[in-house]
C-alpha cells in the first residue's frame, strides 16, 4: 500500500502600506468611498502612463534581507495580458523573467523552507457580483467595479513546494506574517485582504523526487481556511490517484460553507498572458548604496531577535518566539530588564510569557500602554525574597490593572515576608522552645511521618509569623535544626 | 506558399484579443495576417545567438516617484464618461469567470 | 509669416493675436471643406485663448500662433478620438504634458486634426471620419498618419501643428505635403496625453513651413515630465541656430538610395540635396546599414505587438463606445469589433499572434534583436559620418485608393522612416524641389540619438539650397 505525502507551495500576495499606489499618486488607502481614488494613471485612461513608487522598490528591498533573497543586478516590469473588467489596462503590470529578488529562504520551526521570488506588481479593481442570491459571480446578472484598488503595490511572495503540511503551511504563513510586520512593509490584514494566500498542492509516493501534478486553491481568506483546504485537498487528490485517476492542472476555489474545493474551471481556454517587457517603465538596478540604506533602516527580524533572546536571556525558543510574535512585547520586556537591580531577565522573561500576556489578551491592550519599570521592580521583590513568588502573581494583577508601583501594594497590604533570617531564627527556636519533643519524635520517624511532622512545623511557623514567613529560609533553617 | 497562420489560429487569436470577427473579416484576415507575417518572418534570416533584444531604446534605469499621495480626479467627471453606472461604480453585464 | 514673426510681432504688440487668429481661420473656412485636415475646429476655444494672451496672458515664445494638435493628443475636456469610432466622444480630464506647455507658451490651439485610426497608417485612409486629402492634389493623400497635422500646415490653417510619428507618422506626411516634419530623439518629448500606439516608439514632434520654426515649436515642448517614466533627464534645448556644414561628415544612406521602389524624382531630389551639402562644404560619402533592409519586418512585429496591448484597454467598460453583449467577454468583443477599423483590428490580431505562446521567440523576441543589430549598424556608421541622409518617402503623393488593397504596400511606405524610430535616434524631413507633376518630394536627415543641433544645421542648409 503507497504511502503518499503532500507537496505544497504557497504564493503570498502582500499590499505594501506605502502612502500611495504603485505608479501613481492616489492614496493607498483602505476602505474609502468607491472610486474616489483614481486618476487617470490608475484608471488606465487613454495617454497615461506609470511611474514607480521608490518606497516600493524600498520596501522590496527590505523584503529581501528578511527573506535571504538575491536580488539581481537588473529587474524588468512586465505586462501580464489578458482580459477583465477589473484590470483597467486589461494588463497588469507585474514582474516575469527578471524579478526585483529571487531565491530565498525562511526557517520555520528549524526547517528550511526556499522562496523562489518576491517581486512587484500592481493590484486590480474589485467587482461586486449583483443581482444573484449568494453574491458569487456563477448567479450574479451583472458586477459593478470599484477600481480604488487598482495600482495599490502588491509583493508577491512565492515558496518552493518545500512545505508538507497543512500545520507547517499555517506555520509558514505566520512567520511571514511576523517578519513583513516586523520590517513594516505590510499590516499583512488577512480579512482585510492586505494579505492573500494561494496554496498549490500535489501528492507524491513517498520518497519520490517528482513532483506531482498540482492544483491552485484559491479564495483562502484565513489560515483556517488555508488548513482545512489543504487537508481536504490532499485528500481529495489521494484519493483520485489511488483510484488510478490523474489530477488535474487547474484553479480550484474553497467553498468554505461545503468544506471542499470546487473546480474553477470554465470553458474558456486557458490564459495565455503573452509577457512581454514593459516598454513605459525603465529597468530597476539596485545599487549599493541603496541596499546599505536599506539595511541600516531595517528594524531587527523576528528570527534575529528570538535569538538573541535565547541566548542572552537563556529562555526557550518556544517562549522566545511567543514573545517576539506579540507586537510591542520585546521592547517592553527588554526595558523592564533594563529596569532590574538583582533579578534575572529570565524571570521577566517567563512573568511576560505568562501573567503580563494572559493579562493583554484578556483586555486587547497593546504592551506600549504597560510599565515595563512596575514589572522590573516586581521581580526585584521577589528575588529579594520580600515577597514569595505566589504573591507576586496577585501582586502583579493588581499592578497591572490599577497601574500601582508593586511595592506600593506590598506596603499597603502588609505583604512584605520576614526574610532576615535572624528574625526566623527567633521564630523556630520558639516553636522547638514550645514543642520540646519534636526534633526526637521526627528523627525516630520514618519517611511519611516525617513528611506530616515537617508540614505541622511549618504551618505553626507560618501562623506564628502571620503567613509573612519566607518559606525558603524557614525550610533552610529547618533542614539545618532536624538534620 | 503554405500556410503561414491557419482559420483556427485566426480565430483563437482573435479570442485572445475580444474581437468578435465575422466569418469574412475571419478569412479576409487569415490571408493578410499570413502574407504579412511572411514577410516579417524575414527577421528569422539573421544570425541574433548572440545579441540581447532591445526592450528600451533608452539606457535609463531607476526612475522613480517619492511615495507622496495626492488628489485623484473626482468621481463625477470619471464615472460621466461610463457607458454604464451604477452605485457610484462602473456596471458591467455578467461576468462568467473568476479572475486569473 | 513665420510662426516666429507671428509670435515676435504679437510679444511686441505689433499685432494683436485675434486678428492672427481669424486671418487662419478665413483659410479654413474657405478650405477646410476639400481638405478635411480637422476632426474638430475650436474656433471659439481658440477665439478665448488669443483674446487671452492679448490680455497679457501667457505672453510666451509661441504668444498668439495658432498651432493644430494631433487627435491623438488628450485636451481636457475637448473630444479626443484618434480618429476611431471607440473613443467618438470621449473627452479626456486632463490635457497631455505637451498640450500645457504650449498653453503656457502663449500658443492657440486651434483645431484637432486628422489622423489614420491610433496612427496606424501611411496615408489618414484610416480615419473612421473620412480621410484628409493632401492641399497640393484633392485626389491624393497627404500621407499618414499625421496626415491632418501635415495638411493643416500645408494648407495655411496654422503656421504650426504637432504630430506623432512611431514608423515615420510625421516624416512621411511632411515629405508627400512638401512642409517641415521632425520626430525628435526618443524620449526628448514627453508622451504623457499621447495616446499609445507603440510606446517604445511613439514620439510627438513638429510640423511648421520652414525649418526654423519646426525648431521653435520643437524647443517649446522639449523637456523632462516627471509623469513619464521614458522622457530624458534634462531641460530645453536650444536647437541652435544657423546652417553652416562646412567639414561636416554626411553619409547617404545606400541601401535606402538603392532601393527597388524608390521613384527616380526622389532619387534624384535626395542626390540633389547631397549635392548641395557637399557644394556647402560637407564631405558627403555613401555607407551601408545592411541591417536596415529588415527594418519593415522586425516593426511591424514589436510596433503591432506593443499595440495590442496598449489597445487591449478599449473594451466598452469605463468610456467610449459600449455595444452590449450578454456577458461581459462578449460585450468586449462586440465593442471592439464595432469600434476598431479595419487596419486596426489587422494590427491587434498581428501583435497578439507575434507575442502569443510559441510564437514570442520566433518573432517579437526575434525582432527586438534585430533591433539591436540595426541600432548597432547606426551606431558603427556614427563612428564616421555626424550625420545620415535618405529619402523620406520612397514615392511622391498618390492617389487615394491606390494602396487601399494591399496592406504589406502601404507598410513599405515606410521603409525609410521604420528604422530611426527603432534606434530612438532624431530623424526629420525638408522639402525639397517637386517632381515633374509639381507633387513635393522631402529629404530626410537622420542624426545621433540627442544630435538635433547638427541635424537642424544641415536642414536648414538644405532648405536654403532648395529649388
Amino acid at each position: 500500500m503507497t504511502a503518499y505525502e503532500t507537496v505544497i507551495g504557497l504564493e503570498v500576495h502582500a499590499e505594501l502600506a506605502t502612502a500611495s499606489k504603485m505608479f501613481c499618486g492616489c492614496p493607498n488607502e483602505f476602505g474609502e468611498e468607491p472610486n474616489t481614488n483614481i486618476c487617470p494613471v490608475c484608471l488606465g485612461l487613454p495617454g497615461s502612463l506609470p511611474v514607480l513608487n521608490e518606497k516600493a522598490v524600498e520596501y522590496a528591498l527590505r523584503v529581501a534581507e528578511a527573506l535571504h533573497l538575491h536580488v539581481p543586478a537588473e529587474s524588468v516590469f512586465s505586462r501580464k495580458n489578458y482580459f477583465y473588467p477589473d484590470m483597467p489596462k486589461n494588463y497588469q503590470t507585474s514582474q516575469y523573467d527578471l524579478p526585483i529578488t529571487c531565491d530565498g529562504w525562511l526557517d520555520v520551526d528549524g526547517a528550511r523552507i526556499g522562496v523562489t521570488r518576491a517581486h512587484l506588481e500592481e493590484d486590480t479593481g474589485k467587482s461586486s457580483h449583483m443581482g444573484g442570491a449568494t453574491g458569487r459571480i456563477h448567479d450574479a446578472d451583472f458586477s459593478l467595479v470599484d477600481y480604488n484598488r487598482a495600482g495599490v503595490p502588491l509583493l508577491e511572495i512565492v515558496s518552493e513546494p518545500d512545505i508538507r503540511s497543512a500545520d507547517q503551511a499555517k506555520r509558514y504563513v505566520e512567520e511571514l506574517r511576523a517578519a513583513l510586520l516586523a520590517i513594516g512593509v505590510s499590516d499583512v490584514k488577512m480579512e482585510e485582504g492586505s494579505m492573500r494566500v494561494d496554496a498549490n498542492v500535489s501528492v507524491r509516493p513517498s520518497g519520490s523526487n517528482e513532483l506531482g501534478t498540482r492544483a491552485e486553491i484559491k479564495n483562502l481568506n484565513s489560515l483556517r481556511s488555508l488548513v482545512h483546504a489543504i487537508d481536504y485537498e490532499a485528500e481529495r487528490q489521494r484519493g483520485l490517484v489511488k483510484g488510478g485517476e490523474s489530477v488535474v492542472q487547474e484553479t480550484r476555489h474553497w467553498d468554505e460553507a461545503g468544506g471542499r474545493t470546487i473546480s474553477g474551471r470554465s470553458k474558456e481556454e486557458a490564459h495565455d498572458y503573452r509577457y512581454f517587457p514593459e516598454p513605459d517603465l525603465v529597468p530597476v538596478a539596485p545599487t549599493e548604496e541603496m541596499r546599505a540604506q536599506v539595511r541600516a533602516s531595517m528594524p531587527e527580524l523576528p528570527s534575529e531577535q528570538r535569538a538573541r533572546l535565547v541566548r542572552d536571556w537563556g529562555i526557550r525558543e518556544e517562549d522566545a518566539r511567543v514573545i517576539v510574535a506579540v507586537p510591542g512585547l520585546v521592547t517592553y520586556a527588554e526595558r523592564a530588564v533594563a529596569a532590574l537591580k538583582t533579578g534575572t531577565a529570565k524571570d521577566i522573561a517567563n512573568w511576560v510569557r505568562q501573567d503580563v500576556l494572559a493579562y493583554l489578551n484578556e483586555t486587547g491592550l497593546s504592551p506600549a500602554v504597560l510599565s515595563a519599570e512596575m514589572l522590573a521592580e516586581l521581580v526585584d521583590l521577589v528575588a529579594a525574597g520580600t515577597i514569595s513568588r505566589n504573591q507576586a502573581k496577585d501582586v502583579l494583577d493588581e499592578s497591572l490593572r490599577e497601574e500601582k508601583w508593586p511595592r506600593d501594594i506590598v506596603e499597603a497590604k502588609g505583604l512584605a515576608q520576614v526574610s532576615d533570617e535572624s528574625a526566623l531564627a527567633a521564630a523556630v527556636d520558639a516553636f522547638f522552645a514550645a514543642n520540646a519533643g519534636f526534633v526526637d519524635e521526627y528523627r525516630a520517624a520514618d519517611d511519611k511521618a516525617q513528611k506530616k511532622k515537617r508540614g505541622f512545623a511549618m504551618g505553626e511557623l507560618m501562623k506564628s509569623l502571620q503567613g509573612k514567613g519566607n518559606a525558603q529560609v524557614l525550610n533552610k533553617l529547618l533542614d539545618e535544626r532536624l538534620s | 506558399m503554405a500556410d503561414r497562420i491557419t482559420r483556427a489560429e485566426v480565430e483563437h487569436v482573435a479570442k485572445l484579443a475580444r474581437l468578435a470577427l465575422s466569418d469574412d473579416e475571419l478569412a479576409a484576415l487569415t490571408g493578410e495576417l499570413g502574407a504579412i507575417l511572411d514577410y516579417a518572418a524575414e527577421v528569422s534570416a539573421l544570425d541574433t545567438h548572440d545579441v540581447t533584444p532591445t526592450a528600451h531604446p533608452l539606457p535609463l534605469v531607476n526612475v522613480f516617484r517619492p511615495d507622496v499621495a495626492r488628489a485623484g480626479v473626482p468621481r463625477d467627471e470619471v464615472l460621466a464618461a461610463a457607458p454604464a453606472a451604477e452605485d457610484d461604480k462602473f456596471r458591467v453585464p455578467r461576468i462568467l469567470g473568476e479572475a486569473p | 509669416m513665420s510662426a516666429r514673426e507671428i509670435a515676435a510681432d504679437v510679444r511686441a504688440g505689433r499685432r494683436k493675436a485675434r486678428d492672427v487668429l481669424e486671418e487662419h481661420l478665413a483659410r479654413v473656412d474657405a478650405r477646410e471643406a476639400d481638405v478635411h485636415a480637422f476632426n474638430l475646429v475650436l474656433a471659439d476655444a481658440a477665439r478665448a485663448a488669443a483674446d487671452a494672451v492679448d490680455r497679457g496672458e501667457n505672453v510666451g515664445p509661441l504668444a498668439g500662433v495658432p498651432v493644430a494638435l494631433k487627435d491623438n493628443m488628450c485636451t481636457r475636456g475637448i473630444a479626443t478620438t484618434c480618429s476611431s469610432r471607440i473613443l467618438e466622444g470621449w473627452r479626456p480630464p486632463y490635457d497631455a504634458t505637451v498640450v500645457e506647455r504650449l498653453r503656457a507658451a502663449g500658443a492657440v490651439v486651434v483645431g484637432k486634426t486628422n489622423l489614420d485610426e491610433f496612427a496606424m497608417g501611411s496615408s489618414t485612409e484610416n480615419s473612421a471620419f473620412g480621410p484628409t486629402r493632401n492641399p497640393h492634389d484633392l485626389a491624393l493623400v497627404p500621407g499618414g498618419s499625421s496626415g491632418g497635422s501635415a495638411a493643416a500646415v500645408a494648407a495655411g490653417f496654422a503656421p504650426l501643428a504637432l504630430g506623432s510619428d512611431t514608423g515615420g507618422s510625421i516624416r512621411q506626411p511632411a515629405a508627400l505635403c512638401g512642409v517641415v516634419g521632425a520626430k525628435p530623439t526618443y524620449g526628448a518629448v514627453s508622451r504623457y496625453g499621447l495616446i499609445a500606439f507603440a510606446s517604445s516608439l511613439d514620439q510627438i514632434g513638429p510640423f511648421a513651413a520652414n525649418v526654423d520654426d519646426a525648431a521653435l515649436l520643437l524647443e517649446t515642448i522639449w523637456g523632462h515630465d516627471p509623469c513619464d517614466s521614458t522622457s530624458i533627464a534634462g531641460s530645453r534645448a536650444s536647437l541652435g541656430s544657423g546652417a553652416d556644414v562646412n567639414g561636416l561628415r554626411v553619409g547617404l544612406i545606400q541601401e535606402m538610395i538603392g532601393s527597388e521602389g524608390l521613384e527616380p524624382a526622389v532619387r534624384d531630389a535626395v542626390r540633389a540635396a547631397a549635392d548641395a551639402l557637399g557644394a556647402a562644404g560637407a564631405k558627403v560619402d555613401t555607407v551601408s546599414l545592411p541591417s536596415t533592409q529588415y527594418g519593415i519586418a522586425a516593426y511591424y512585429l514589436i510596433a503591432p505587438a506593443e499595440a495590442s496591448s496598449n489597445l487591449a484597454r478599449y473594451d466598452g467598460v469605463r468610456y467610449g463606445l459600449r455595444v452590449d453583449g450578454e456577458d461581459v467577454s462578449r460585450m468586449n468583443a462586440a465593442t471592439r469589433d464595432a469600434g476598431f477599423g479595419r487596419e486596426v483590428k489587422r494590427r491587434i490580431m498581428l501583435g497578439t499572434y507575434a507575442l502569443s505562446a510559441g510564437y514570442y521567440d520566433a518573432y517579437y523576441g526575434q525582432a527586438q534583436r534585430v533591433r539591436t543589430l540595426i541600432i548597432r549598424d547606426f551606431e558603427r556608421a556614427y563612428e564616421q559620418f555626424d550625420v545620415l541622409l535618405a529619402p523620406t518617402s520612397p514615392t511622391v503623393a498618390f492617389e487615394i485608393g491606390a494602396k487601399t488593397a494591399d496592406p504589406l504596400a502601404m507598410y513599405l511606405c515606410d521603409v525609410c522612416t521604420v528604422p530611426v524610430n527603432l534606434t530612438g535616434h532624431p530623424g526629420m524631413s525638408v522639402p525639397f524641389g517637386t517632381d515633374a507633376a509639381g507633387l513635393p518630394i522631402g529629404v530626410q536627415v537622420i542624426a545621433p540619438a540627442l544630435g538635433e543641433p547638427v541635424m537642424f544645421r544641415v536642414a536648414r542648409a538644405i532648405e536654403e539650397a532648395s529649388p
